[in-house]
């Protein structure tokens, strides 16, 4: 692709031991550029959307609702009420005249039908543009039906997906401090885990380590959470962040207004695993639950290292490409890669931070490639200048790696395996080999029609 | 969910929906930009739209799904979107270097009123490049129309009449359907000895072959030259009349090649209308091999029919595909006692309505409808077979109904894309589909004494 290197961008690609250390980040993406930059409404919705028993009602026009209708496998353990798609599927009329009364009719109609305790009202870009007032007609629907009836301000252009996941943790914490009676005690040894979304169920996979111990998981925020529980965030003496880009404004919120403190942690990769499960034990300072994290930390250990080992055997040498959301997520699969054997010679993200960009350039080789944010054309010339084997990234990327013979994991909401924990690490080092030594690749270069 | 569809009908009041059956008209115009060869569709508006249209495109086609985004910000919705599309312009030849770069508008554009053919006009665009544009607001009908408007963008501003009299050569708009339909429209259309032209057409592109490399553009596509020799043909088959009649008509408008609206070529009757329309236009004498194949498509049928006799059938999707859909089965002697299509239009409705009428079925049918009023027809009177794009796998499950997957988006089955429905070889495979759905499920739910080896 000639002429990629176009000015701006330049800014926000760096090659480790090349050029200087920083690189622009968080920016929006330039006009005409095939991004993969999702938006505001994007961002709120797939914080929100794991919330099983409410109803998330799209203003706006039918293909905002259309697209994001029960594309993310956060698995429910209750309610199912979130997987269908509802939209007040704005027309003509309404752009001209405003869509507030097709709005308040929709909620009338919803909650007729399905008696929610929660429903969730997202703007779109349009209704930004148009001028409804949300808030007021949530306002009004809310006691007119007597549940709580919360706006999410998400208009698609007024900043990117992060400016979304700020809007939802607005809304959660509407939902939260909204306490009828006073709230009760905090609990001992009892915590919150923020920024999990249960894809393909993962939030129980660390639900069940923490019970293991003696820890009770209050709420997640918001993997299979329920109005009831999310009430009772309150409760909980520690809150930890998985997926810090999305809930670390959440967390700083809880500690500022309910006093529960917060550790960053993550269950990706055996090593981050390990040493999460030890921090929430430290801040717990609960003699026999440090004792019991021990203990399972030696169990899984048991389990697992045979299985990597078995796999970090055959995948020895390969190379990998992370081009994934958050730049905490690109931490902990350079250090997973590691533990495969494998080298990451590419790393990208699309709302990593400044400091976490830092952590990457000191965790990767020299002559590694670190870029925020990317199109297509550039990340084909880096995984082949680098020798890719293996590219991290999500829907979009999977056809394209494939077309270049590489191999593809979906890091994201395509995930078919949980992938956190002792057990993800598995199912990791198992799904890295299945695509990477897959006999598919051969048939390329090995067809009966060359020679 | 499933089970959280009441089955007692109330009136919604509102007009929104649960469960569209329809998405918005951008996806629809990148699909018909993506059958242009060498070009990059482009989407005027913020960028998350455009990330979700390629998601879903990408989703249903398995292949990667090139577009570039105006990637509005605050400032763009306020002193309107002129700068970011002319940058975008120059943006988009630098980086990406299409020959064509497809514009659409998105909700947001509109409603700010960005004018397309002003900006357009007084943009650099650099030498041998062409900037195409259509109007594509989503509060106005569905992926369907947004399809339509680019077909019709296209030809609006490429399509040229140069010659005195017509060639004797048919433009074919194909409709939105997906590659491999393509492929057998255009091998019947070179069987019968006629030259065409097909517009879109995106087979090639999004159903490219692997070869270990990634091609931006890849060779499949109609070329600038083919659209603009569109003009000189003697005449344009419309495909399906939802997708296809208005860019045939601006056709005719422009360079006088007289349009004939056909339904989409899905099941015997549309497929025959196909092949006699060809053969009168351009006097030719249907060749051995597509008689053959009808004569297999007969014979299948009345191998099966006893499988399908008044079997229930529910149908949804978009309207052209629907409409011949259930001309099919009808023909097979089933039952289509609901059919929906998500997209708005009256002719919709007067259409399969007649067809029921005609064959003495009372049944519910509705355009602009959602999949939740589906549910509660099926809920109301249930069906033995339903017939639709993906989503119509919770009501599959919900009500324990056998489902064939046929339309857009297919998002939970791979190869779709490349096997025709349409034409005679695409009436074998529905039918291949239906009864292995039907006796799967009556193998499934046999008892181990009715439980059959022939069958
Ligand atoms: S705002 Fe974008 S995604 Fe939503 S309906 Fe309009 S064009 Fe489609
Ligand atoms: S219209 Fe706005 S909110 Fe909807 S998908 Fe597009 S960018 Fe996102």
């Amino acid at each position: 692709m000639q002429g990629l290197a176009i000015q701006e961008r330049k800014e926000s690609i760096f090659t480790k031991g090349e050029q200087r250390n920083t690189l622009t980040c968080d920016t929006d993406s330039i006009s005409g550029s095939v991004s993969q930059r999702a938006c505001v409404y994007c961002g709120a919705r797939v914080v929100l959307n794991p919330i099983t028993d409410a109803i998330h009602l799209v203003h706006g026009p039918i293909g905002c609702a259309s697209y994001t209708w029960d594309i993310r496998g956060s698995l429910s353990s209750g309610e199912e009420l979130y997987r269908n798609s509802f939209s007040t599927d704005l027309r003509e009329q309404d752009i001209i005249f405003g869509g507030e009364k097709k709005l308040t009719q929709a909620i009338d109609d919803l909650v007729t039908k399905y008696h929610p305790p929660l429903v969730f009202v997202y703007s779109t870009c349009i209704v930004g543009v148009i001028g409804d007032d949300l808030e007021a007609i949530c306002k009004a629907a809310s006691l007119k039906h007597q549940i709580e009836i919360i706006p999410i301000e998400s208009s698609g252009f007024i900043g990117n997906k992060s400016a979304g996941y700020r809007a939802a943790c607005e809304g959660l914490l509407r939902l939260i401090k909204n306490q009828p009676n006073p709230i009760p005690p905090k609990e001992k040894n009892t915590l919150n885990l923020l920024g999990d979304f249960n894809l393909a169920a993962e939030t129980w996979i660390i639900k069940s380590y923490l019970e293991r111990v003696g820890i009770k998981l209050n709420v997640t925020l918001t993997g299979d959470s329920s109005y009831e529980q999310i009430k009772k965030t309150p409760i909980a003496s520690l809150n930890i962040v998985q997926c810090a880009g999305s809930m670390i404004y959440l967390a700083e919120k809880l500690k500022e207004e309910y006093d529960i403190p917060y550790l960053r942690i993550s269950f990706i990769g055996i090593e981050d695993t390990i040493a999460s499960l030890r921090k929430i034990a430290a801040a717990l300072g609960d003699e026999q639950i440090i004792k019991n994290i021990e203990k399972l930390i030696r169990k899984e250990q048991e389990k697992t290292w045979p299985v990597i080992d078995y796999y970090k055997h055959k995948l020895q040498g390969k190379k990998a490409a992370v081009y994934v959301g958050g730049g905490f997520k690109a931490i902990s699969l350079i250090k997973q890669f590691r533990e495969l054997g494998i080298e990451v010679v590419i790393v990208g993200t699309q709302t990593g931070s400044q400091a976490e960009y830092q952590t990457i350039g000191d965790l990767v080789q020299q002559g590694t490639v670190i870029f925020d944010d990317t199109n297509p054309a550039e990340l084909e010339n880096f995984i082949i200048d680098k020798g890719a084997d293996l590219l991290v990234g999500g829907v979009k990327d999977r056809p394209l790696a494939y077309k270049l013979g590489t191999a593809f994991i979906d890091h994201n909401h395509d995930r078919k395996h949980a992938l956190c924990g002792f057990v993800g690490a598995e199912n990791f080092a198992k799904e890295v080999y299945s695509t990477v030594c897959s006999p598919v690749w051969k048939a390329i270069r090995t067809g009966g029609m060359t020679e | 969910m499933l089970d959280g569809t009441p089955k007692k009908i109330i009136e919604r009041h509102s007009g929104g929906v649960i469960n569209p059956a329809k998405t918005c008209q951008p996806i629809g115009a990148m699909y018909a930009a993506l059958g242009l060869h060498g070009c990059l569709p482009h989407s005027h508006g913020s960028q998350g739209c455009c990330s979700y249209h390629r998601m879903h495109l990408t989703r249903h086609f398995r292949d990667p799904i090139m577009a570039s985004s105006s990637s509005f910000t605050e400032g763009a919705s306020v002193f309107g979107g002129g700068a970011n599309l002319k940058t975008s312009i120059k943006n988009v030849f630098t980086i990406y270097n299409p020959d064509i770069m497809a514009v659409h508008t998105t909700c947001l554009s509109e409603t700010i009123g960005d004018d397309l053919n002003s900006i357009v006009q007084s943009a650099e665009i650099p030498e041998g490049k062409i900037v195409l544009y259509a109007n594509t607001p989503s509060y106005v009908g569905s992926h369907i129309t947004g399809f339509s408007n680019m077909t019709k963008g296209i030809i609006n501003q490429l399509a040229e009449s140069t010659l005195e009299e017509p060639k004797e050569q048919v433009t074919i708009l194909p409709g939105f359907v997906n590659p491999g339909d393509m492929r057998e429209i255009k091998r019947i259309v070179k069987k019968m000895d006629i030259d065409y032209v097909m517009l879109p057409d995106t087979s090639g592109v999004v159903d490219s072959p692997m070869t270990g490399e990634f091609v931006m553009y890849p060779k499949g596509g109609t070329t600038v030259e083919e659209i603009k020799d569109s003009g000189n043909s003697q005449i344009t088959l419309a495909l399906g009349s939802f997708a296809s009649a208005d860019p045939a008509n601006a056709l005719d408008k422009k360079c006088g090649v007289p349009a004939k609206v056909l339904h989409t070529p899905i099941g015997i009757k549309a497929t025959d209308s196909l092949l006699m329309a060809l053969s009168k236009s351009f006097v030719r004498e249907i060749p051995y091999d597509l008689e053959e194949e009808r004569g297999q498509l007969v014979d299948i049928m009345t191998d099966t029919h006893f499988h399908f006799h008044g079997k229930k059938v529910a149908i949804f999707g978009d309207p052209d595909i629907v409409i011949s859909l259930t001309e099919f089965v009808l023909s097979l002697g089933m039952k289509p006692v609901h059919v929906l299509t998500g997209t708005p239009g009256k002719s919709f409705e007067n259409e399969i309505n007649k067809m029921l009428t005609e064959a003495g079925i009372e049944g519910n049918v509705k355009a602009a409808g959602d999949l939740f009023t589906l549910h509660q027809w099926i809920k109301n009177l249930p069906v033995d077979l339903l017939i639709g794009n993906t989503y119509g796998k919770y009501i599959a499950r919900a009500e324990d109904i056998p489902f064939v997957r046929i339309g857009f988006p297919i998002l939970d089955r791979s190869v779709h894309s490349y096997l025709p429905v349409v034409g005679y070889k695409g009436a074998i495979r529905i039918i291949e589909m239906i009864s292995n759905a039907l006796l799967d499920r009556a193998d499934r739910d046999a008892k181990d004494e009715d439980f059959e080896l022939v069958m």
